[in-house]
């Protein structure tokens, strides 16, 4: 059911919102992995970004695509909690008070395992449109742990601009998806880190 | 009569449909003629022609509701087009929100005739508007810059393309058969012509730049026998019109010279953003804008003459 109510809010309200009002382009879009497991990951600046991610895929994929999402702020609130697991189907992480129960790394680790994928902004948060966001480390830790599961760099323009942090109704511009082909990065974990960073930062520079 | 006559919607389609069998026809000859040429810029153009034609064409002929709702979309994404390629600020996102929100509210005006209102809604009150919404942001570095190019793009796009609608919606005249639709296919057939034809003749004959630092496309031989070729084949379209025939070559050179001018004040926003073309909406043209450009200019003074002139 609630799988259902996913794709038909995609069909009906998300592709015409990206379409029409937003104008989404995608470039690149023959780096999507056509199967599952994979992480995508991407810069940060708002929260149409996991909408734009999610609209990439055919509505049938849906159910196995999981954004990782922050658990204090996606789960605070019976709606948001209700919107965030029905329409986005995230996975929640823990970013407080980490226990070894509730691992981030773990949890994501079993979704990979389960033959789920994942949208994982490594960045951790929002940052704002055109500013170099720094990654955390635990993509590389992801990757280290999981180093047969491809990961897809992209690099979101605009979307910052449309709905930025700290603002609730989006205004218009022309936005757009960059995606780079996967990579299936090795060496030691700061190696890892930096070249997930520069492919994501390759693709901000191409134009 | 309830129903506005449809004769000129048809016999515009015929003559816009006559016209694009043979430059269709010409594009296939050109590609046989001189295989080594490069046509593929200009055939894509005119199979860019083929479907706007048929999309303005129908959606100026199903109802007058239709007709402003693609208007306010023309708007909409000839704005859109506009402020992604300004430097907004963070802060500017609600005035931006408001910008955005003036559209509806325009065609809105339009729809119900109030023209007191839709005279003055964009340049007084949004104008009065937008700087208040900027203050209310609290950031003052770059308040002037943000005020005036986001009010800039209102008037231009959406004030100004939006008296396309007004002169939609103009009644028919007693005893002249002309009403807003035709006048509406005369202004978008003459301004867009001169357009296309200022590009023939620039193409063909363009040697001496007009305003090189602003356009190098554009030339002397191109203006000139652009829009005098465009204000000769508005002759025999007067009956869409109320004019005697001194008047329409004047009315017609008039907005062909206004179409020049938008389309030359657009080359230099694009200039100044360092872009070439608006959009890509278009293939070959480019955006919306790229197109709409001249009409922005050109459609405000043609209503305003007929507005003045006839009712």
């Amino acid at each position: 059911m609630r799988r259902l109510l996913q794709a038909l809010f995609f069909a009906v309200v998300v592709r015409p919102f990206l379409a029409l009002f937003i104008g989404l382009r995608v470039c690149g879009r023959e780096h999507l992995p056509p199967g599952d497991p994979f992480v995508l990951i991407a810069n940060h600046t708002s929260h149409l970004d996991t909408v734009a991610l999610l609209s990439l895929f055919p509505l049938r994929r849906l159910g196995r695509i999981r954004p990782v999402a922050a658990a204090d702020y996606f789960l605070a609130g019976k709606a948001r909690a209700w919107l965030s697991r029905t329409l986005f189907n995230i996975l929640p992480v823990a970013r407080h008070r980490v226990t070894r129960g509730n691992n981030p790394l773990e949890v994501m680790r079993a979704a990979l395992a389960a033959g789920e994928s994942l949208i994982l902004f490594p960045e951790g948060t929002r940052s704002r449109e055109g500013e170099p966001g720094r990654f955390l480390p635990g993509v590389a830790h992801l990757a280290e742990a999981c180093p047969e599961v491809p990961i897809v760099p992209a690099y979101l323009v605009n979307l910052g601009r449309s709905l930025p942090k700290g603002t609730f109704l989006p205004v218009p511009f022309f936005a757009e998806v960059r995606l780079g082909p996967p990579l299936r990065p090795t060496g030691t974990r700061a190696e890892i880190l930096i070249a997930l960073e520069s492919a994501v930062a390759a693709l901000r520079d191409a134009t | 009569m309830t129903t506005p006559p449809m004769t000129p919607v048809l016999t515009m389609s015929a003559v816009v449909l006559g016209l694009l069998v043979l430059s269709t026809l010409a594009v296939w000859l050109l590609r046989r003629w001189r295989p080594a040429g490069s046509w593929d810029e200009l055939s894509a153009r005119v199979r860019a022609w083929w479907v706007m034609a048929a999309v303005f064409l129908c959606a100026v002929a199903v109802h007058p509701v239709v007709s402003l709702v693609f208007f306010a979309l023309m708007s909409f994404w000839a704005l859109k087009e506009y402020v992604t390629l300004l430097k907004t600020r963070p802060h500017d996102h609600a005035t931006l929100f408001w910008a955005f929100a003036a559209v509806p509210a325009q065609y809105w005006l339009v729809h119900v005739k109030w023209y007191g209102v839709f005279i003055i809604f964009v340049p007084v009150y949004m104008f009065l508007l937008l700087p208040v919404t900027l203050v209310l942001a609290r950031e003052t570095k770059g308040f002037v810059a943000s005020a005036s190019q986001i009010h800039w793009g209102l008037m231009a796009f959406v004030f100004g393309l939006s008296h396309l609608g007004y002169l939609l919606q103009l009644p028919a005249l007693p005893g002249r058969g002309v009403d807003g639709r035709a006048l509406v296919l005369f202004v978008v057939f003459v301004v867009e012509m001169s357009d296309v034809l200022q590009y023939v003749w620039g193409k063909l004959f363009g040697r001496h730049k007009v305003l090189p630092s602003v356009s190098p496309n554009k030339t002397w031989e191109g203006l000139v026998g652009g829009v005098l070729s465009a204000a000769l084949l508005a002759l025999p379209l007067r009956f869409l019109t109320p004019f005697s025939p001194l008047e329409t070559a004047f009315v017609a050179l008039g907005v062909c010279i206004a179409g020049f001018l938008g389309g030359a004040v657009m080359s230099a926003v694009k200039r100044d953003f360092g872009v070439k073309d608006f959009g890509t909406l278009i293939p070959g043209h480019g955006g919306m804008l790229d197109r709409v450009d001249s009409l922005c200019w050109a459609v405000p003074l043609f209503f305003h003459y007929v507005y003045w002139a006839w009712y």
